[in-house]
């Protein structure tokens, strides 16, 4: 049986600091300079190394190369895929620049390659201190642009990162977001403990798949809570509001969920509390059908009827 | 069993934000003042263990890959330890693991966090399909805790407040701390803004760029060393699930557990008495008594008394946090050796200005997760 | 000092959920069972995986829950392949904390584009912010490998038991040359060597285990001799000739160039590449063959990291 599975996406542009030897790499390329690392040993590194692999001294010799160098590996990448930088097929290649003794990993926009292949920058049309004002490198030869002032080191570079996942349910999840499609709150029993979780899942304290389907109800009792007065982050609602953990009637452990209908500083512990759910139109296999729980009015659960699940 | 000693520590000045440095340079700041305090070169590092909380924080997976050569591993055997918020003494805990196998005669430990580089509470609350979209921020998991705990407790309102000032002065007197708050009072922490009720502004921890290294040699290396090293006499990890029919939020089973082992193995009999100083994690200032109860000084519900009548202060029964703590100082990842390293310096006799007097025995704790993973040492002027 | 064994090992590369909960519970328990050992009788559990396969942060925690964890339990995690938290829980066993263990692997491979996921353990100043990708990286070093007359396309198609024709997938490697990207969980029981022989009539004694890290840069290395494997192999003791020998490959010229540091009788075929559980997998498979008396000597092999960075090797005897 197909599982229910859905599409995640995670994306941040990540901001990196790069101190004073990537600073300064970065702020060369904004000039249209290529800066290599010197080391202890005479060697120039390209890409820059921040410290020196014999000494472990921190670099501080930073020596021009050239923007022409040769091809000592390369791949075809025949599908280029979102962020590379190009759209269209290219070769990966290592380029040992002339002057350093490392080579670099970079684009090559050429319509073949081969090893010992001379090629040349092809610079972005506006540096902004960022490996990618290296647009990518193409057949040819062309010298060093002497620009003698000295760089400003970029202090931050922004990396966006973007990837897609699909997301897999387990088939315990399945049948618990199927049930709540019905309006139903279902959990399972562990058959060593006969604790009954919500939602249904591997019992986490005895390593066991769960067995008997039990439905529960959409009320029970809040056994603890929080106030959020604070904005943050991925926030979805405006401060202040609960989110309590409720303990359902039927069920051995509480779930997260709001506590709305009512002033935040009214909310008790043992305070009895329902399900409200969205319009049944809006019904599908999610737990956002429940949109929040609302005080019922009953009297207070007792202490004693919560204290082991806090 | 074969002893293992802590020869040197060192660590970054943790601010929100170093953007002068790189991942490399964050790191290297740590590790090279852990080598100079050590009287350690470089090639006497035989392995190197390295502690980061999530990959996501920084973009990078598995950054001690790209990091290999500039924190000197190049060449050298490389661990990549991750336990969540106890990941810092879990570093700790697996290099003490590489002496005490024989297989190694000195080894660096290094954890870091880079915050800066994204916003952990996107990382945190990153919200996979099907899932309910309650999000609470990081000190709404924990709020409804220390609400279970004043109510079990009974504990009067300001002990959290109390904490946060001590620890506050505390950092004041650590200047590596990234929050330097010596005037604060518990008028002023009380004024601060309710964040997550019952937790209050000051009485949560910021968000640091920082790390920390620390070298770990065997008997051989410790007797070689000139200056005094901290005796690990024991180490512990307990781990229990996220959250379980019947857990105990307040004072979790792998935190009580975990104490036990990690003082019945040194020798300790009576903590309050025998531990000179504690570092404990302590990312809101409640915790301090719920740790306190749960690590086995005071009774059930009597963390809070111990809290109030002022003994876990600098010159009390027992200091607790004189670095500052995570309330000062939280690069998420190397938080957990920060409570190791400190132990360390206490009972070495570094701890500057916030050094506890005679103190010769010391507690390092951490935790992450759900209150589910408990990293402990025990470390001492003698073996 | 402890000897350490292997005394038990189950793997699945079966399709995952998410979280991979639900298929370690019935891997960790064939796992005991082969070893004979009970869940309550493990001293410790250390595992291996990446947040980043999972997409989400602190993925490992909820794969506790499939332990059992209560009563608490001694239990450690590395981001990393779970080769290297055997390591880790072999160090407990020899330091004498802990007579046995257990260790878990598991990366849901599929629920990515893991090329591209793998592009982000590249420098993330000069390189990942390109994309390369990790078959890109491979076919670099494919390349330097054939340039350098180590071998030629017809030795590495003779790797997946096939020829070199066809077109190229990222040139010079082609479609066979590139393991299936799968989902994966993998299980190891170790126990210290008395107690092993308790357990099981012919444990797979470790009598060699190492593992080293070369710098990531691909212009700071030799590509093609793998000195991190070499000196991992030479830290283990590996001497000569084994019987037989599971390297983790992810590509047929990798496997080529790891035969020059492991000589074998002959070599288990590597599988698809199940990350994070894929080289713990190696190794079980190599205790496997001792623990069945078809091998004396075996090496299991583990590798992390573009290009072959990071290598481990585990020598295991009758």
């Amino acid at each position: 049986m197909d599982t229910l599975a859905a599409p995640l996406t995670i994306a941040f542009d990540y901001t990196r600091s790069l101190g004073p030897v990537l600073g300064r790499f970065m702020a060369g390329l904004r000039e249209r300079r290529v800066l290599g690392a010197r080391t202890s040993d005479g060697r120039v590194h390209v890409p820059p190394l921040e410290y020196d692999p014999v000494t472990h001294e921190p670099v501080t010799d930073l020596v021009e190369v050239s923007p022409t160098g040769t091809v000592v590996s390369w791949t075809w990448n025949p599908r280029p895929v979102e962020g590379q930088p190009l759209d269209r097929p290219f070769g990966w290649a290592l380029i040992r620049l002339d002057g350093a003794d490392t080579p670099l990993l970079h684009a090559v926009d050429a319509d073949e390659l081969h090893t010992g292949m001379r090629v040349r920058i092809r610079w972005a049309a506006e540096g902004r201190g960022h490996i990618r004002d290296i647009e990518c490198f193409e057949p040819g030869e062309t010298g060093i642009s002497e620009i003698a002032e000295d760089l400003e080191p970029v202090e931050i570079m922004t990396t966006p990162i973007r990837l897609h996942y699909q997301h897999t349910t387990s088939a315990e999840e399945d049948r618990y977001l199927r049930a709540l499609e019905q309006g139903r709150i279902i959990g399972q029993r562990c058959p060593a403990c006969r604790k009954v979780y919500v939602p249904p899942r591997v019992c986490p304290a005895d390593g066991v798949a769960p067995d008997e389907v039990v439905e529960v109800a959409d009320r029970g009792m809040v056994t603890t809570f929080c106030v959020v007065n604070v904005p943050f982050a991925g926030q979805r609602l405006t401060p202040p509001y609960v989110v309590a953990q409720v303990l359902l009637d039927g069920a051995d452990i509480p779930i997260s969920h709001l506590i709305l209908g009512v002033e935040a500083g009214d909310v008790r512990m043992g305070m009895r509390v329902a399900a409200v759910w969205r319009d049944r139109s809006r019904w599908s296999t999610t737990p956002e059908n429940i949109d929040h729980f609302e005080p019922t009015g009953e009297p207070d659960a007792p202490y004693e009827s919560y204290a082991e699940h806090l | 069993m074969r002893r293992a000693a802590v020869l040197g520590t060192g660590q970054t000045e943790h601010r929100t934000r170093r953007t002068d440095v790189s991942m490399a340079g964050l790191c290297r700041e740590a590790i090279d003042r852990a080598l100079a305090d050590a009287g350690t070169a470089w090639d006497q590092i035989d392995a190197v263990v390295l502690g980061k909380a999530p990959d996501l924080f920084e973009g990078v997976m598995m950054p001690e890959l790209f990091l290999a050569d500039a924190i000197g591993a190049a060449g050298k055997p490389l661990l990549r330890v991750h336990t969540a918020g106890s990941v810092g003494g879990a570093t700790a805990i697996v290099a003490t693991s590489l002496i005490r196998a024989g297989v190694h005669r000195r080894v660096l430990a290094v954890a870091f966090e880079k915050q800066s580089e994204s916003n952990a509470m996107w990382a945190l609350s990153i919200q996979p399909p099907f899932s309910a979209p309650i999000t609470a921020g990081a000190g709404g998991y924990f709020a409804p805790h220390i609400r279970s705990y004043i109510r079990k407790s009974h504990a009067p309102e300001h002990i959290g407040a109390l904490v946060a000032v001590k620890d506050r002065r505390n950092g004041a007197l650590n200047p590596h701390a990234h929050l330097q708050q010596p005037d604060i009072t518990l008028e002023s922490v009380q004024r601060s803004p309710m964040l997550w009720d019952p937790i209050r502004y000051d009485e949560t921890c910021p968000s640091s760029d920082g790390a920390c290294a620390v070298v770990i040699g065997d008997q051989a290396a410790a007797e070689a060393s000139s200056r005094q090293v901290a005796w690990i006499r024991a180490t512990a990890m307990r781990t229990e699930p996220t959250f379980y029919s019947g857990k105990d939020h307040v004072n979790p089973r792998a935190g009580s557990t975990a104490a036990r082992a990690v003082f019945k193995a040194a020798g300790i009999e009576d903590p309050l008495d025998d531990i000179d100083v504690a570092e404990l994690y302590v990312p809101f200032s409640w915790f301090e008594p719920m740790w306190l109860e749960n690590v086995g000084f005071v009774g059930q519900g009597q963390g809070w008394k111990l809290v109030e009548s002022g003994e876990t202060r600098i010159g009390g029964a027992l200091p607790v946090n004189p670095s500052g703590g995570v309330l000062c100082s939280n690069p998420i990842g190397a938080s957990g050796l920060l409570r190791f390293a400190e132990a360390a310096m206490q009972v070495m006799g570094r701890a500057g200005k916030h050094q506890v007097p005679g103190a010769a025995t010391a507690l390092g704790h951490a935790y992450g997760g759900g209150s589910q993973f408990f990293s402990m040492w025990v470390v001492g002027r003698q073996p | 000092m402890n000897t350490v064994a292997v005394v038990g090992f189950a793997h699945a590369d079966t399709s995952l959920t998410t979280s991979g909960v639900e298929t370690l519970v019935p891997v960790i328990t064939a796992a005991l069972a082969d070893a004979g050992l009970g869940r309550r009788e493990v001293d410790f559990w250390c595992s291996g995986s990446s947040d980043y396969l999972a997409g989400r942060a602190f993925s490992f925690v909820s794969a506790v829950d499939a332990i059992g964890a209560v009563p608490p339990i001694a239990e450690s995690h590395v981001e990393m392949d779970a080769a290297w938290a055997l390591y880790e829980a072999y160090l407990k066993i020899l330091a004498g904390e802990a007579e046995t263990a257990l260790v878990y692997g598991f990366g849901k491979g599929t629920a990515g584009d893991l090329d591209r996921v793998l592009s982000l353990q590249l420098d993330p100043y000069t390189v990942a912010p390109l994309w390369p990708g990790a078959v890109s990286i491979a076919a670099l070093q494919a390349r330097l490998a054939l340039d350098a007359g180590l071998f030629t396309e017809d030795d590495m198609a003779r790797v997946a038991g096939r020829r070199a024709e066809g077109p190229y997938l990222s040139c010079p490697l082609r479609e066979h040359d590139v393991a299936r990207v799968a989902d994966g969980v993998a299980a190891v029981v170790l126990a210290a060597n008395d107690r092993a022989r308790g357990l099981r009539e012919r444990p797979a004694r470790i009598s060699g285990f190492a593992h080293r890290v070369d710098p990531q840069g691909l212009g700071e290395r030799d590509l093609t001799t793998v000195p991190s494997a070499v000196a991992a192999a030479r830290d283990a003791g590996v001497d000569g000739a084994v019987d037989v020998a599971a390297l983790h490959a992810p590509f047929t010229h990798q496997e080529l160039l790891l035969r020059e540091v492991v000589r074998a009788g002959s070599y288990l075929p590597f599988g698809a590449n199940a990350m994070f559980s894929a080289g713990l997998s190696r190794i079980g498979a190599a205790a496997g063959e001792v623990m069945s008396g078809r091998a004396r000597t075996a090496v299991g092999h583990a590798t992390s990291g573009p290009a072959l960075q990071q290598n481990l090797v585990c020598v295991l005897e009758a």
